[in-house]
């Protein structure tokens, strides 16, 4: 076997653990306090109503305890986490601009290859700040807006961002949505108009470069009447030593007859405190499809939740998590039938090995009004060894006499059996085994497009080849 | 004399605490096809197991010699990188894994990497052999797919991997007749087509019509208790293995 941990130790990660010199001429003094948030509003040059918000949701962040009922996360200081680090570049419009060091770093990450095959626009954040951002010329001319956040909130839309920021995801919430309130930076605003059905998905990727900064990027979509979008967001950092904190927000807003389908891969690094909150509330008629995927990060609380507001709206969540060594993840989803007719179906993966602990926590809600709503939930777990752990945890709350509502979970092993099949057609047993896990990961890589999944087949090789040796 | 590919010498195994090949010879040499056949429970298919590995057979002495090398001291799959194969008598259902990925995965592991056009345009031309659907390549490798559907998949692997000497295991069992057709002309493509060596485990005669047999062998109770030529065959397509049986 000492062949085989060579091989392990020869593993290419480089890829996902770039880590460029910090070049941040700012940088906030770590902690957080009312000092501090005036200086990112004053820097970030808010309109006046969200200066106020920021101090709001400081108040309501300090008059909230940290949750307790999941992994713990005593790991994180937020005295000691500086909460602001901006890349010392400005938006650039074309890749030729972006700075030399920071374009290193996307292209290993293959963002420009992911652009050139299908994507319609680039909004990568580098830290704090979007420092590209390009929206192809036909999806503009279709009356799509697709620009950083902080241009959306004095731009053409900046009531409609105003009506809309932080209303489906409250700062009262959570502490962390508190936070995310306070301090958020970057990320990115889509419009899509009525009737309009972009043919191609938009993309954001996202990454952390500093040491010890937070994350706080807020994205918010409104998909209007009838119209129709696919937008990815994909995540992957660098590795580092002192604690790291992602607390994102989603908001997605889906109108009438419209579609949005939201998939994500995200490949934190193995330090990182990944506390992200999304949710969607979708109008009548309307379909909301989510697919995740969570590989990287210490600790993760995630659960995109999905309200049906409107009668007959549906939504579908195909999920994928990975837990490795040293890794608690904490994932599932949430959806809340209101209107008549709804529909939910949900189907959930995970795997744990090494000891790492995988957790899939599932609430449907029936409201009285929600006659006729149907959901179907199916979990499955791969224990890839006997130190691992995964846990199953379903919630239903039926208020309704005339709903419809299932649930099915199962957990299961490697069978010994496919692995000597596998290799006696020549594959290695950590590539046998490597192949049966991420067939295994089918039902989220069938959903994605095709240079997004062979990615995530290629983080589930790596993250397996440990597994042997 | 040709080359030997294959050199089996005093072979014992044992499952658990039960002695299944109780010192076991046999020599295949370059393009050769010898056919195993023997009542049930004979030790047949604990042959091709032990040849491929798998680990609860337990070789408690004998040797093996292929293409020159020790056999025994090699792991599945460099058994199978060294040019082995075998056709599973079941075929493992490997959920969310493609046919095309899985073959494709192989044939790199073997060596040979091909473009995702030379690599469909290969399994295109042994799927046509086969009279298989191109749609196959999508499906989930041997989910839901039937008897003759799985074997025939085998047979597909074993004509893209191009094997030094195939085993194949029962590969007939439980087929119907056209079924049955359909794989022997595969294994009759893949003697052409590569001069490889055949070791061919049936307690039926069907899958042996078209091909050319240099032995045949009959093993009862763990060795091989009588040998001849195609004629054999014939032999025991009249009388059964009775005669084998208790001996």
């Amino acid at each position: 076997m000492s062949e085989e941990k060579t091989f392990v130790d020869d593993i290419n990660r480089s890829v996902y653990d770039i880590r460029d010199e910090e070049k941040d001429a700012y940088r906030l003094e770590e902690g957080l306090t009312e000092e501090i948030v005036k200086k990112i509003s004053e820097e970030k040059n808010d309109p006046e109503w969200m200066r106020d918000f920021r101090l709001e949701c400081l108040k309501i962040y300090n008059s909230l305890e940290v949750p307790q009922w999941g992994p713990g996360i005593e790991g994180l200081d937020m005295d000691h986490i500086s909460t602001y680090v901006r890349p010392n570049t400005k938006m650039k419009n074309t890749w030729d601009e972006v700075p030399e060091d920071i374009k290193n770093t996307f292209e290993r990450l293959g963002i420009p290859e992911a652009e050139r095959a299908s994507l319609a626009g680039v909004g990568a954040q580098y830290d704090s700040e979007l420092v590209y951002h390009n929206v192809m010329k036909e999806v503009e001319e279709q009356g799509v807006v697709y620009t950083d956040f902080e241009s959306a909130l004095k731009g053409e839309y900046a009531d409609m961002v105003k009506e809309h920021f932080m209303k489906l995801l409250v700062p009262s919430d959570h502490k962390f949505n508190a936070l995310h309130g306070t301090v958020w930076s970057g990320g990115s605003f889509v419009y899509v108009p009525k009737g309009v059905k972009v043919s191609i998905p938009l993309q954001s990727y996202f990454r952390l470069n500093a040491k010890g900064a937070g994350q706080f990027e807020h994205t918010l979509i409104i998909v209007d009447e009838g119209a129709d979008l696919h937008f990815i967001e994909g995540c992957s950092a660098p590795k580092y030593n002192v604690a790291n904190l992602h607390s994102g927000c989603v908001e997605l807003f889906v109108g009438k007859n419209a579609r949005l389908r939201y998939s994500t891969i995200e490949n934190w690094s193995k330090n990182m405190y990944n506390l992200n909150s999304k949710r969607a509330i979708v109008e009548e008629n309307g379909r909301m499809e989510w697919v995740s995927g969570s590989f990287g990060s210490h600790v993760s609380y995630l659960y995109p939740s999905t309200i049906l507001k409107g009668d007959n709206s549906t939504m579908e969540y195909t999920g994928i998590t990975f837990a490795g060594e040293g890794q608690n993840l904490d994932t599932g989803m949430k959806v809340i039938h209101a209107g008549k007719n709804t529909s939910s179906v949900v189907n959930t993966r995970s795997i744990s090995k090494s000891g790492g602990i995988s957790t899939t926590r599932t609430s449907v809600q029936v409201l009285p009004k929600a006659k006729g709503s149907k959901s179907v939930v199916s979990c499955e777990s791969l224990m890839v060894d006997n130190i691992s752990r995964s846990d199953t945890i379903p919630v239903m709350d039926i208020r309704c006499d005339d709903a419809d509502v299932g649930h099915e979970a199962s957990i299961g092993s490697i069978p010994d059996d496919a692995v000597f099949y596998l290799m006696s057609r020549g594959l290695s047993e950590a590539d046998a085994r490597a192949l049966i896990v991420s067939g295994f990961a089918d039902n989220v890589s069938r959903e994605l497009p095709m240079e997004y999944a062979a990615e995530m087949n290629n983080l589930i090789r790596l993250e397996m080849k440990g597994t042997i040796g | 004399m040709s080359k030997e590919t294959l050199t089996i010498e005093k072979l014992c195994v044992r499952i658990g605490e039960k002695e299944i090949l109780k010192g076991l010879d046999l020599k295949v040499c370059e393009g050769e096809t010898h056919v195993i056949m023997g009542p049930n429970g004979a030790g047949k298919s604990t042959l091709g197991n032990t040849l491929m590995g798998k680990s609860e057979y337990e070789v408690t002495s004998g040797k093996i010699t292929f293409m020159g090398e020790d056999l025994l001291a090699m792991s599945t799959d460099e058994r199978a990188r060294k040019g082995l194969f075998m056709s599973f008598q079941n075929p493992v259902e490997v959920p969310g894994v493609r046919l095309s990925e899985f073959v494709r995965n192989t044939c790199e592991a073997m060596g040979e990497k091909m473009s995702l056009w030379n690599f469909k345009k290969a399994a295109g031309e042994q799927m046509k052999v086969l009279g298989m659907d191109k749609t196959y390549l999508d499906r989930e490798l041997n989910v839901g797919f039937s008897g003759g559907e799985k074997k025939k998949a085998e047979i597909f692997q074993l004509l893209m991997l191009k094997p030094k000497l195939a085993i194949l295991d029962e590969t007939d069992s439980g087929l119907d007749v056209d079924a049955v057709r359909t794989v022997s002309e595969g294994v009759k493509a893949y003697q052409e087509q590569t001069g490889g060596s055949l070791i061919i485990i049936t307690h039926s005669t069907r899958i042996l019509e078209s091909l050319k047999v240099d032995r045949v062998h009959v093993i009862a109770d763990g060795t091989i208790v009588c040998e001849g030529d195609s004629s054999l065959v014939d032999e025991i397509n009249e009388n059964g293995f009775e005669k084998y049986i208790g001996k």
